[in-house]
């Protein structure tokens, strides 16, 4: 990796044009950016319970406080996350959830009826719970059967300088600030946060996971 | 409570709002509608992976692309556009502090899964463990920028492999939600 700066310049001017934005998954695609599909980030934790697994997804970022308030999540927007327990990258298990009249409701975790690109809702789903969606800033929890279930307004808690990264790939910078400045700062996102033990989800070993929108 | 058929809940709960305001005619109350068939609109494992590795005119068919057949589709884009970011990528041998070179990281990045420990310790890289999970707290930039641009000992490059943004804005709770709350 030794001629990256001889050849630093020809490269950000290449890179410039698919580069427009980097984030976590924020406005990532034209067919979802600033829309209530737009999936910005994706973590999963082992919980403060460690015999249990966090997932969160976040949706609709970059929400300033004044836009908050108005943001909601959509009724056509399901929110799916995939657990893959084999290796081969197709999902074993699903936890769905989708909002209803100010309720965010959760299927699973629960095999599919079909893999891929569609779903329907696990209605029959043996787990799963309800919340109330939170509007301000203390946060509603529910639990049901070993599971906590959140949905609402939270801190962006992806952090970083997009500002000064987009300086360099634009050719008005060549380094990183010390110390930078996070971009994301004082921004909200729509969150949905569920725990779950790892006894429904496998138990031990390794999964795959990963999160989808999937709209109506 | 541990066999409650969720719509079975919902139906409770507005039987319960449906006896508190009966109007007095007979419709049969029902619970939320689920039914439908829900389409694939965003996807996504790894932080950053289609903003910075899929071209502009294929992210859409990135995020609808199931993880089973990314690497297909993918992986050969990502190659090009990692090179095209970091071109040392392009000289022979050179690998970044994974052991990866260009065809081995990008073929890892293709296909959008975290990649999850059910067994302890989850982090996306914490100097000893890598991608068993990804914490809150883990910088994931700052680990993308060192396998993009660090080189295979993360030495190289220093002033583009650290944006100096170490944490969040806002400390993350020890407990359920976990998130820190919002601005208002």
């Amino acid at each position: 990796m030794k001629n990256l700066k001889k050849v630093l310049g020809i490269g950000i001017i290449a890179i410039a044009g698919f580069l427009v934005v980097v984030a976590a998954d924020h406005i990532d695609a034209p067919a979802v950016q600033g829309g209530n599909s737009d999936v910005t980030d994706f973590y999963a934790f082992q919980g403060e319970n460690t015999n249990n697994m966090v997932f969160v997804a976040n949706v609709q970022g970059l929400l300033s406080p004044a836009a908050t308030s108005n943001a909601s999540f959509s009724e056509n927007v399901l929110i799916e996350f995939n657990i893959d327990n084999d290796g081969d990258f197709v999902e074993d298990l699903v936890i769905q959830a989708i909002p209803r009249n100010g309720k965010m409701y959760f299927f699973g975790p629960v095999a599919p009826s079909q893999t891929g690109l569609n779903s329907t809702i696990a209605v029959t789903s043996a787990v799963g719970g309800v919340v109330d969606i939170t509007t301000g800033s203390n946060a509603v929890v529910a639990t049901n059967a070993g599971m906590s279930f959140f949905a609402g307004p939270r801190d962006d808690p992806f952090f970083f300088d997009f500002a000064q990264y987009s300086q360099i790939i634009g050719g008005m910078a060549t380094s990183f600030n010390n110390p930078g400045s996070d971009t994301f700062a004082g921004s909200n996102v729509l969150s949905v946060v569920v725990e779950v033990p790892k006894s429904l989800i496998g138990g031990s070993g390794t999964i795959n996971t990963w999160v989808e929108s999937k709209t109506k | 409570m541990k066999n409650i058929n969720i719509v079975a809940l919902a139906i409770a709960v507005s039987l319960m709002a449906f006896n508190c305001n009966n109007d007095g005619d007979n419709k049969i109350p029902t619970g939320p509608d689920f039914s439908g068939t829900y389409t694939q609109a965003d996807q996504m494992g790894r932080p950053a992976v289609n903003t910075v590795f899929v071209s502009s005119g294929s992210k859409d068919m990135f995020n609808t692309t199931i993880p089973s057949a990314q690497n297909a589709a993918f992986q050969s884009m990502f190659e090009t556009n990692l090179t095209a970011l970091s071109p040392a990528y392009a000289n022979p041998g050179d690998q970044n502090a994974l052991g990866l070179d260009a065809a081995a990281f990008t073929g890892v990045l293709a296909t959008d899964v975290l990649n999850v420990s059910l067994d302890g310790t989850t982090t996306f890289f914490d100097g000893t463990n890598v991608l068993t999970g990804r914490n809150l707290s883990d910088d994931v930039i700052t680990v993308e920028l060192l396998l993009i641009f660090g080189g295979e000992d993360f030495t190289e490059n220093p002033t583009l492999s650290d944006d100096h943004v170490d944490a969040n804005d806002k400390p993350f709770l020890t407990s359920f939600p976990y998130l820190a709350s919002p601005w208002m």
